[in-house]
């Protein structure tokens, strides 16, 4: 990786009262690359990615985002520097269609008389998602029902649709693969690739070995809210990962 | 494309159609009995029905518009009822104010009408902000209003009827946009805009066909569509009811809109005071409260699911449709009156059975795709 990181972690530390939930930890995301994150539960990781996507103001340490520190006062902030992350099932209107759902909050408007008066321009709505859609290869059989018909699959492929129109830059996924099918899990694991492609970073919280060595390129293990060890995807297996993970191996111990 | 929340799917716009059947089967039933109770000399759709149907339906209609948003966005308003009362108290105190000081009867009116828009706001203000900033469940916060509204409409009014009121606003009230006299006189035939003069023995003879308050509540309905169907603010209002959580996400100002919805509600249901009091020539503080029931079942009837999220304001107008032919179709077949609420309750538990049972068919039908 020669260019520099879109996103630069910096000693970021995060307590809640007594607890550490985050220790100092340190992480780069380059342009292109799946970096996953891994860790038994209560290691750290939502943490860390709350911080990177403004839920949570980190106690200490810095977050730079394309070169520049920021601070994030809420997730809206991070949203519209291009920061995308995508929840299992929090971030959909599952009475609402695909197209509602991808413009939910900044819908395209006709404007009436002037701009006295408004109008949904559901047409055109409807025309950029399939536009986005069909970038990402997904293929909906109707856009005009509501979400909550949608498969698992198919509404992660929504919530991805939804950041890439609005142009992230880095996108977040949080256990993407959970309580999904077989093929819906290569789907999603095939959406990945393609917004690696398309050169938009991906941040994959995940706890599914198989899918991490799939589609990453590094991999970062956390442990009780320290990061243990950073490595190539290519450098590694299963077996030393899951060591790191129960804290059998441990870089910084070793270093 | 419509992109309409519920009726998303072609088989859920299917189904919804027995509201409609069920109002067209209604209205079938009531031509053919009414003339054989009444032995042929009254007849169901006579035009002075079908308007005293529309009229008695503008209140319900007023109270259930705003109704039908809220309970859209996951919320109910409890208090529309004595909100309208409490509108038809203060703008009637307001009108004669304003008349007793000696402005002319249009500035009068208006004075009401204003005095009836700052109730609405007020109203909505007060139940909206609790809701949204101090996070108390929309059912407590409405019922509370509801009995300090009742009790303050109460007092305003010193518990009797405001009257005193110019005559001459009967005709805001009452007149009506087409005239229709009946019979074989010289005078028979349509009327356009002007009421004609006519002799006592000929006036039994005339109709009014759409009135202004009937009017006044079909424009509403007609900008609560739009602005349901076709807005951001409506977007928002299913979103909201749909998942709150995603809607605060996506970065809609919950807050604020929720606060709107119960501005709506009361403002419409304050409207509807307003208008009661230029149809009776007089403020009622008791107006409102039968209302509240009926127009909650009218809202429900029409698909609006109590769970927010899915709903239409057609489906409202089709829902109080129902209700106003039901209870008039009743009393021309010489029911006892009593008998429209047990016929009407029957009606609201059969809506919202017809409609579970139809999400489980959609539902049983999507899991075998």
């Amino acid at each position: 990786m020669t260019a520099e990181p879109i996103l630069s972690v910096r000693g970021v530390t995060k307590r809640f009262g007594g607890l550490v939930a985050a220790n100092n930890v340190d992480l780069d995301v380059y342009p292109g690359e799946v970096v996953a994150l891994l860790g038994d539960n209560g290691a750290g990781k939502s943490t860390l990615i709350k911080c990177i996507s403004g839920v949570y103001a980190p106690n200490a340490g810095s977050i730079s985002f394309e070169g520049r520190e920021t601070r994030f006062a809420t997730p809206i902030e991070a949203r519209d520097l291009g920061i995308e992350t995508i929840y299992q099932d929090l971030a959909l209107a599952g009475n609402l269609d695909v197209p509602s759902n991808v413009f939910l909050g900044r819908e395209l408007e006709h404007q009436m008389l002037s701009g006295l008066l408004k109008r949904l321009d559901n047409r055109r709505m409807a025309e950029e998602t399939q536009r986005v859609l069909s970038d990402l290869d997904v293929k909906l059989p109707h856009l005009d029902r509501p979400v909550e018909t949608l498969s698992g699959g198919q509404r992660q492929a929504v919530a991805i649709a939804r950041g890439i129109y609005w142009n992230a830059k880095l996108v977040i996924m949080d256990e993407p693969t959970n309580n999904l099918g077989v093929p819906e899990q290569k789907k999603v694991l095939e959406l990945i690739r393609r917004l690696k492609a398309s050169g938009v970073p991906v941040i994959l919280i995940s706890h599914t070995l198989p899918d991490i060595f799939a589609v990453s390129d590094r991999l970062v293990v956390m442990r009780r809210g320290c990061k243990v060890t950073e490595k190539n995807v290519a450098d590694t297996n299963a077996e030393e990962v899951v060591q790191y993970m129960i804290g059998a191996l441990d870089d910084t111990e070793a270093a | 494309m419509a992109i309409d929340a519920i009726g998303n799917s072609v088989l859920s716009q299917v189904v919804r159609l027995w509201a409609w059947l069920f109002l067209a089967i209604l209205i079938v039933f009531f031509i053919t009995a009414v003339p054989l109770v009444s032995g042929d000399t009254v007849s169901f759709l006579s035009i002075r029905n079908s308007q005293n149907i529309l009229v008695a339906i503008t209140p319900i209609l007023l109270l259930g518009l705003g109704q039908t948003f809220v309970i859209i966005s996951g919320g109910i308003d409890l208090s529309v009822g004595w909100t309208m009362s409490f509108a038809s108290v203060v703008s009637a105190l307001a009108l004669r104010w304003g008349y007793q000081i000696g402005l002319p009867i249009p500035l009068a009116v208006l004075m009401g009408f204003c005095a009836t828009l700052a109730c609405g706001v007020g109203i909505g203000l007060f139940n909206g902000t609790i809701i949204a900033k101090l996070k108390v469940p929309p059912f407590i916060v409405t019922l509370g209003s509801a009995f300090i509204l009742r009790g303050l409409a109460l007092l305003f009014s010193e518990n009797t009827t405001v009257i005193g009121l110019p005559r001459q606003i009967r005709d805001f009230g009452n007149e009506s946009l087409f005239y229709f006299v009946r019979g074989d006189s010289e005078y028979a035939g349509f009327y356009f805009l002007t009421k004609p003069e006519l002799p006592r023995a000929v006036l039994r003879e005339m109709d009014r066909i759409i009135t202004y308050p009937v009017l006044v509540t079909a424009i509403f309905v007609a900008m609560a569509i739009y602005l349901l169907r076709a807005t951001r603010f409506g977007r928002y209002t299913y979103a909201i009811g749909g998942n709150r959580e995603a809607a605060i996400r996506a970065g809609i100002p919950v807050d604020r809109h929720v606060i709107k919805l119960y501005v709506l509600a009361s403002t419409t249901a304050c409207l509807a005071g307003f208008l009661s009091v230029l149809r009776f020539t007089a403020g009622s503080a008791v107006i409102g409260d039968p209302l509240l029931l009926s127009s909650i079942a009218a809202v429900i009837i029409g698909g609006v699911s109590l769970f927010g999220g899915s709903g239409s304001v057609i489906g409202t107008v089709i829902g109080a449709l129902i209700i106003a032919v039901l209870t008039t179709g009743l009393v021309m077949l010489n029911v006892a009156p009593f008998w429209q609420f047990i016929v009407v309750g029957c009606v609201v538990i059969l809506a919202v059975l017809i409609d579970q049972s139809r999400d489980a068919i959609k539902a049983s039908l999507e899991t075998r795709q």
